[in-house]
């Protein structure tokens, strides 16, 4: 398999890079000065590319690959991915699902957490000295309180899972009612904001879910509501996002996740209640591995003319 | 002067030093007749007030974290019940209280399930970085400096490579660590737990010592009472067998971790991080912790939700309703 191709959309895990470079001709893309020269020169022997949550095969690179066969995503989302191009040229897609999903679910119950006891901005207090200075204001329980989930796929439902150990009353938005599940379906985002103390964004990006949250939504959440996003950042207007937590129309907000990664609005970076980080939803080292070894799996099944281990399309 | 109708509401002692009050005080009045020595006028040392209402306390309302001597107790010679607003009751005489049969109770059913969303936050916090992640947010590394570094898995098991995760081994399985565990078990967490004795009740394993249950466990959490035998039970030896990668977390009192062998190695790299409400000297922390990314401090602050204090309200005069009807006690302190 030495002889094949692989075009690496942008850098992602340093073990996956390895191990491509140990079975493929692996092309790192951002590496490349002169992107055009470069596809076409490369056109005829690349017949893979390996894209993420940053970078993956828009309608213009696909059309200059004409042998592309396959597309593996190191990531469940497939955004970055022209889905309807691939399937008209019969090209084959994989993701990662599954081996996120538990960091995902951690990682929002984490925001949760975070956001209502203002972890962070304890432990700002106690670095700087502070305490020593006087007592610590009340935080927010989070036992208890009613949280929204919209999406109830693999990380919906994990996220509900580990809500559910701490009393958590849960409800859903989704495209449709799922007949099997016991949580309260809302038909609409603004009627599960209204009814949610705390709301968190666990759907795909799509055409219909881009700005899900928007400025009704976030009044209709209120003052006292915390908003977690660990999907992706388009699902949020942004500027309403940040004018709602600055102006006090938001109670807080737990964002993994932005608009314009890497740039974060720095009106945020003065509020205590809000918690950023770096997009670090799948973060763990030992989840990358397997991530990895997923899109490692998949080209390889692929290119032994296997079935492939999580196809999309 | 009490009014007569205020004559006729049981007698609760409250003990309190004076920059501790509690904020549902007058509702309290509104059932008992409240005696605080520091409200008496014209002002009366604690000793006398105490003293000259001797006879008649059957109940103390001890406000966290007043000390109760042998020699306090000695002066309320009708003393029943001790009810404390605090979960850890180190700062009462439990040896006399046994001897005299005066009942104690703490406010660890109010305060689990904050203590508990405290103990998993934290845990959450260390090991996927949240607050080191939030600092680079906000200094605007990210879009400096590139993708942060990777944090670790909270999971026991993964679908996909058989790597064993975390287990999670609890230190003292009362109200507050049965409510991490039923947490923690959510997240697919491995629990084992060490007590004074094996709960039978319990379906986890059990570890004699702290030693024993380190050694089967990635993450320590602590969370028993502190008493004579319980101070630095999380000793070098504790957490050097806990190995490299474990992650401490404190969320019960300072004094049951040896701190300065803590500190050491932290700041060695022998030991993955740590996560702590509660320090030795509070509030002094040390200061070699406030560079490390891979702990989390915060300033005992466990139980500092509205949520809880509404609930202690609750049961404090829940358990001073019991006492006068003679009905069965909440939270009542096991004695050994």
């Amino acid at each position: 398999m030495e002889s094949i191709g692989v075009l690496m959309a942008c850098p992602m895990n340093t073990y996956l890079e390895q191990e491509l470079e140990k079975r493929f001709n692996l092309h790192k893309f951002w590496t490349v000065p002169e992107k055009s020269a470069f596809l076409t020169t490369h056109k005829n022997s690349i017949r893979a590319v390996v894209g993420n949550a940053f970078a993956g095969a828009d309608a213009e690179l696909i059309e200059a690959l004409p042998k592309l066969e396959i597309v593996a995503s190191f990531s469940v989302g497939l955004d970055k991915i022209d889905l309807a191009k691939c399937k008209e040229k019969g090209i084959r897609v994989t993701n990662t699902p599954d081996v996120l999903t538990d960091d995902v679910a951690d990682l929002a119950i984490g925001l949760m957490l975070a956001v209502l006891r203002r972890l962070c901005e304890s432990d700002r207090y106690v670095r700087s000295g502070k305490w020593k200075k006087g007592d610590y204001k009340l935080t927010t329980k989070f036992s208890g309180k009613r949280v929204g989930i919209i999406g109830l796929g693999r990380i919906g439902l994990a996220i509900a899972k580990r809500a559910e150990a701490f009393s958590c009353p849960i409800n859903y938005f989704a495209r449709t009612e799922k007949p099997e599940i016991k949580y309260k379906y809302y038909p609409s985002v603004v009627e599960l904001a209204a009814n949610s103390d705390i709301l968190v964004v666990a759907c795909a990006l799509t055409e219909e879910t881009r700005h899900i949250i928007n400025r009704e939504v976030i009044d209709a959440l209120g003052p006292k509501g915390v908003l977690i996003n660990i999907g992706r950042g388009p699902h949020v207007d942004e500027p309403e996002l940040v004018s709602a937590l600055v102006e006090g129309r938001l109670g807080g907000a737990g964002l993994d996740v932005f608009e314009h990664e890497p740039e974060v609005p720095e009106e945020l970076f003065g509020l205590e209640n809000v918690v950023l980080l770096p997009h670090v939803g799948s973060g763990t080292i030992e989840t990358r591995q397997a991530m990895a070894d997923l899109v490692i799996g998949n080209l390889e099944a692929h290119f032994l003319n296997k079935p492939l281990l999580t196809p999309v399309v | 002067m009490a009014t007569a109708q205020e004559e006729e509401l049981p007698l609760v002692l409250v003990h309190r030093i004076p920059n501790f009050d509690f904020p549902f005080k007058h509702r309290l009045q509104a059932q008992f007749r409240l005696l605080d020595p520091l409200d008496s006028v014209p002002p009366e040392s604690t000793h006398s007030f105490i003293s000259r209402h001797a006879a008649s306390v059957r109940v103390l309302l001890c406000v966290d974290p007043t000390p109760i001597s042998r020699d306090l107790l000695s002066l309320l010679p009708s003393l029943q019940l001790i009810v404390c607003s605090s979960a850890g009751v180190d700062h009462v005489d439990l040896i006399e209280c046994r001897r005299r049969s005066i009942a104690v109770t703490n406010a660890g059913k109010a305060f689990s399930p904050d203590v508990a969303d405290l103990a998993v936050g934290l845990l959450i916090d260390v090991l996927r970085r949240v607050s080191a992640g939030d600092r680079y947010v906000r200094a605007g590394l990210w879009a400096r400096n590139g993708e942060y570094p990777l944090g670790f898995k909270i999971l026991l098991k993964h679908q996909f490579s058989n790597a064993f995760g975390k287990r999670v081994g609890i230190v003292g399985l009362g109200s507050i660590g049965g409510e991490i565990a039923k947490r923690l078990e959510s997240f697919g967490c491995a629990i084992g737990y060490n007590s004074r004795r094996k709960k039978p009740s319990v379906p986890f394993p059990w570890y004699k010592t702290a030693y024993d249950l380190a050694i089967n466990s990635d993450i320590l959490i602590v969370c028993c009472a502190l008493t004579e035998e319980t101070r630095h039970i999380v000793n070098k030896d504790v957490m050097v067998a806990l190995g490299k990668g474990g992650v401490i977390i404190n969320v019960g009192r300072g004094a049951l971790i040896d701190e300065k062998e803590l500190v050491q190695l932290l700041v060695q790299g022998e030991l993955g991080g740590a996560g702590l409400d509660v320090f030795e000297n509070e509030p002094d922390v040390p200061e070699e912790l406030f560079s490390l990314n891979n702990v989390v401090l915060s300033p005992h602050c466990a139980v500092a939700t509205p949520e809880c204090f509404d609930a202690l309200e609750e049961l404090i005069t829940a358990n001073l309703k019991a006492f006068f009807s003679s009905k069965p006690l909440q939270s009542v302190v096991e004695f050994d």
